[in-house]
């Protein structure tokens, strides 16, 4: 869409790392040859997916305009993914470990959001960035961009090892043991792209926390959650972490369950290989519903898991990775630009708010973290760089994003707090009440998300604008509670672990379709989201504010003295508060006399379930040998344009890779640990398992095809003219068409394995 | 110098009390309709977002907003496909389908209005339009020709963007009023 795509690609040459560049020219090719047809629409969704490259609301080409369903008329192209129209805009998700950012990357940030989406940066619940309303053919060069400042979208959605999460208090927290920082770098880029973990029937995301206490890492959630802890063992204060594996919210919510109290840090990334194998191998691929670790943990037990877990440990090779990053654990520590000070005088109501709501000390003297609160996690181009300024202002740099879709600003010098005040002020970017019951999170709901069933963020809208107006009389109570919204039952703004929480849902009333929320309650923040709340009344939108109020009226007027209120809502009952909210169930107005209460906040559209599409959340089951051999065929594609090129070495040397993939491919079905990084190992396995066994023989050609392939690899060093290299390109199609063929023909056999 | 991807932004005049409810209505409809020269795909509401993008009507070619960038009040209209012809036409292409917006606008939802002297033109691609003297002195080429001969003009100012971190551009001051209608119909 852009006219510049061609630009970036040259202005940014050598810009990116090696790695990084030849994913994302590899990425480029997928999107030609499937807007070629030459790649199926499911695989490629799910290589999108993988690349972070999402779909977005209406991507079908439909949309409801309260009349009815009707086209959006899209030109006729391919399809970027099952039902899902090539030139309709999508959402991009960014990858940012641990919420770890600098203010290059915040501008490149600004420059991304102005230049390829609607304006808008979003934060999401788990650190990540989103980017509204992206063309497919512009991702590659936001990719490139922003690579050039050190980030990538790599496993940023589909089934893969997502964005690895952690406390963005880390470092300078009074309550950590130690600094997860340099263990959540660590499993980060070791997973990214790992080979044991691109096997997955669904996603699995991991998370570190540094206390047991707060909740600003969630543990207690994740398919794989870190604890830091430190234990005396022979006089010695040692690092370790407790373990927590299997948890997760969406529709079925499991708590975590403890894998290992004390797991030394040279054993986290191996387990969390030998999870991801154990994952990979026995988790459910067929019914997407069941298919996350949890699920694994429900039908296994934790025992099981654990032996199964323990055993591929203990056959897994050797890798310097595991530990190389401990000898120099320091190298991401962060050393104050400031110096240390004292907290001025203030005598501004606001900004004493904004200091007692959105500062907290550091463990270091001298030192405060403040809170940048966005309305739902939202904030412009020109807040991005103006936070930039601030970052390089008044901290050694960096920030961290937080769960909570806001901003921590880490080492403030207390003496420059005013300063800090004023400069966020100028940027809009001073809210007071970070994470109170102002800072309401929500998922993007009906805006953009093909699940949402109601508004998310309208209504978050709607109770921040209420709110706002009492803020300076709420009781200190009602201030401290925690409000997050789902637009449906799947808690991507993990509504089970609010104090109060609501998720989407939907009823007929007096023959409409009438938008809805199930309030939910006894969720608990606290502790890394150390309990999960359950629905007590689906109320209609609309009436949402009202029981917002009753509920903590209720609470203030009842509490016991300092009651919190996920035990206030033990000792009351639901039964109780149900009842004070059971009326707004009823007495439905006509149409006639209020068409409003039949639409959603902030769409005056009338309320339709019409838009719901599929989700891409749980991604495309895609096995390795879908995958290895679209990959093939991609290199054969590239091969073939080297070969235009004149480039004939590097046309002959792609044409035998495809030919060892593509063999790969096969010998994987049977034997999962075969690796590429030994193409020995793949040609060897591939004569004993399909030629002496005569299984990839083709029924005409007989084992002509598979020569072939041995007598390519045995010339693997040969020098190619135009010629030969031209006759490999073609033996490898052959070879690559002779494979499809034996897989089908053992496919229906059924002799896998 | 070749632009693509022109942004026009037409200031509302004065400040007037804009529901933002109502200005998603009248979006939706144009959606319903899809009355104007682009697809039309949905409404984003960023009203929540002190100076933002406001309410954005998302299209395939272009994007248009009633947006409260830089703290002013304003239609922009964001051409996001590449576009054929010279630049003085592409600054044309954009500053006649803000204009249009504007006249539904105002004839839509009453009590606004939108200025006739005073709009912002800037190029929304780092790559080919990078924030730096020569793009600006390359501009300054194009956006006086487009004033001059486009909108027949002889008495302006252009008023540059100086931080290079932002979008190339400029605020263009006329000191005769601009006739949408003629530029609409033209």
């Amino acid at each position: 869409m852009k006219a510049s795509n061609n630009l970036w690609t040259s202005q940014l040459d050598g810009r990116i790392s090696d790695q990084l560049a030849s994913e994302i020219d590899t990425f480029e090719t997928e999107i030609e040859l499937r807007s070629q047809g030459k790649v199926d629409e499911k695989v490629f969704a799910e290589t999108r997916l993988r690349r972070g490259v999402y779909g977005q609301r209406y991507d079908n080409g439909k949309r409801d305009d309260g009349n009815g369903s009707k086209d959006l008329p899209f030109a006729e192209k391919t399809t970027k993914g099952p039902g899902t129209i090539w030139d309709a805009p999508g959402m991009m998700r960014i990858k940012i470990p641990y919420g770890g950012m600098n203010a290059a990357q915040l501008e490149m940030m600004a420059d991304l959001t102005e230049e390829y989406s609607d304006g808008i940066a979003h934060i999401t619940t788990r650190q990540d960035f989103q980017l509204h309303f992206i063309h497919i053919d512009d991702t590659p060069t936001i990719m490139r961009r922003l690579a050039s400042v050190g980030i990538t979208t790599r496993e940023a959605c589909g089934n893969s090892v997502r964005n690895v999460t952690g406390c963005p208090f880390a470092g300078v927290c009074p309550d950590e043991p130690f600094d997860v920082t340099p263990y959540a770098h660590a499993m980060t880029y070791f997973l990214l792209g790992h080979p044991d973990a691109q096997n997955f029937g669904r996603k699995f995301k991991p998370s570190f926390s540094g206390c047991h206490q707060h909740a600003c890492g969630l543990a207690q959630m994740h398919d794989l959650g870190l604890t830091a802890v430190v234990r005396e063992i022979d006089g010695q204060q040692v690092r370790g972490f407790k373990v927590v594996v299997g948890g997760g919210l969406g529709a079925v919510p499991r708590q975590a369950k403890e894998f290992d109290e004390f797991l030394p840090p040279e054993e986290i990334l191996p387990m969390a290989q030998a999870m991801a194998k154990v994952f990979g191998k026995h988790g459910e691929k067929e019914k997407r519903s069941r298919a996350r670790m949890k699920f694994l943990i429900d039908k296994w037990g934790l025992e099981k898991f654990k032996e199964e877990v323990l055993a591929e440990r203990a056959k897994l090779r050797d890798d310097p990775r595991w530990t190389d990053y401990l000898t120099n654990i320091d190298a991401l520590e962060e050393k104050p630009s400031r110096p240390g000070g004292e907290l001025p005088a203030i005598d501004d109501p606001a900004i004493q708010k904004w200091v007692d709501t959105n500062t907290r000390p550091q463990r270091q003297d001298g030192y405060v973290t403040a809170t940048v609160a966005l309305p739902l996690g939202d904030l412009t181009p020109d807040q991005l760089r103006q936070l930039a300024d601030i970052v390089r202002e008044f901290t050694p740099g960096t920030l961290r994003t937080t769960v909570e879709q806001n901003f921590v600003l880490r080492w403030v010098s207390k003496a420059d707090v005013l300063a800090l005040y004023k400069a966020l002020d100028d940027a809009d970017l001073s809210d007071a009440g970070a994470s109170n019951i102002m800072d309401i999170v929500a998922c993007p709901g009906t805006d953009t998300c093909k699940l949402g069933i109601s508004s998310s963020r309208g209504l978050a809208a709607q109770l921040r604008t209420q709110l706002a107006v009492k803020s300076m009389q709420l009781d200190t109570a009602i201030e401290n509670l925690h409000v997050k919204i789902s637009g449906c039952f799947n808690s991507c703004g993990q509504h089970h672990v609010a104090d109060i929480g609501f998720y989407g849902a939907t009823r007929t009333m007096g023959g409409y379709k009438v938008p809805h929320f199930q309030v939910v309650l006894g969720g608990q923040w606290e502790e890394n989201g150390g309990s999960y709340g359950l629905p007590i009344v689906a109320i209609p939108s609309k009436r949402i504010p009202t029981a917002l109020d009753r509920i903590t009226e209720y609470y203030v007027q009842n509490r016991e003295s300092n009651e919190r209120f996920t035990p206030f809502v033990g000792r009351v009952g639901k039964a109780k508060l149900r009842q004070l909210l059971v009326d707004l169930t009823e007495n439905v107005p006509a149409y006639d006399h209020e068409p409003g209460f039949f639409s959603d906040w902030g769409d005056p559209r009338l309320y339709s379930l019409d838009d719901i599409g599929k989700g891409e959340c749980s991604g495309e089951v895609v096995t390795q040998y879908e995958f290895a051999m679209t990959a093939a065929e991609r290199i054969i594609f590239e091969a073939q344009v080297k070969l235009e090129d004149g480039q004939f070495q590097d046309a002959g040397r792609d044409a035998l890779t495809a030919m060892v993939k593509a063999a790969k491919a096969l010998v994987q079905i049977q034997y999962d640990d075969v690796t590429e990084d030994d193409p020995d190992e793949v040609i060897d396995e591939f004569r004993e398992r399909y030629y002496d066994t005569e299984v990839a023989f083709d029924p005409f050609a007989g084992s002509k095809f598979a020569d072939y392939l041995f007598a390519a690899y045995e010339e693997k060093g040969k020098r190619h003219t135009e010629d030969s290299a031209h006759h490999l390109i073609e033996e490898s199609q052959l070879f690559v068409e002779s494979v499809h063929s034996c897989y089908n023909r053992i496919r229906t056999a059924g002799i896998e394995s | 110098m070749e632009l693509q991807h022109v942004t026009a932004k037409i200031f509302v005049d004065g400040a007037p009390s804009v529901d933002a409810e109502t200005v998603v209505k009248v979006f939706q409809t144009w959606i319903s309709e899809q009355s104007m020269n682009e697809l039309l795909i949905d409404v984003a509401d960023y009203e929540h977002v002190p100076k933002g993008p406001g309410i954005v009507l998302v299209g395939h070619q272009a994007d248009y907003s009633l947006d409260n960038m830089g703290g002013r009040l304003g239609l922009r209209y964001n051409c996001k496909v590449a576009r054929e012809g010279s630049n003085e036409e592409k600054c044309l292409h954009a500053f006649r389908s803000a204009a249009k917006a504007c006249l539904r606008f105002e004839a839509e939802l009453p009590g606004i209005r939108f200025s006739r002297n005073e709009f912002e033109l800037a190029i929304n691609d780092r790559a080919i339009a990078p924030n730096t003297d020569d793009t600006r002195e390359n501009c300054e080429s194009i956006f006086n020709r487009f004033v001059r001969e486009q909108l027949g003009q002889s008495d302006f100012q252009l008023a540059y963007e100086s931080d290079a971190r932002r979008l190339v551009g400029a605020v263009v001051s006329v000191s005769v009023a601009i006739d949408f209608d003629g530029v609409a119909s033209a």
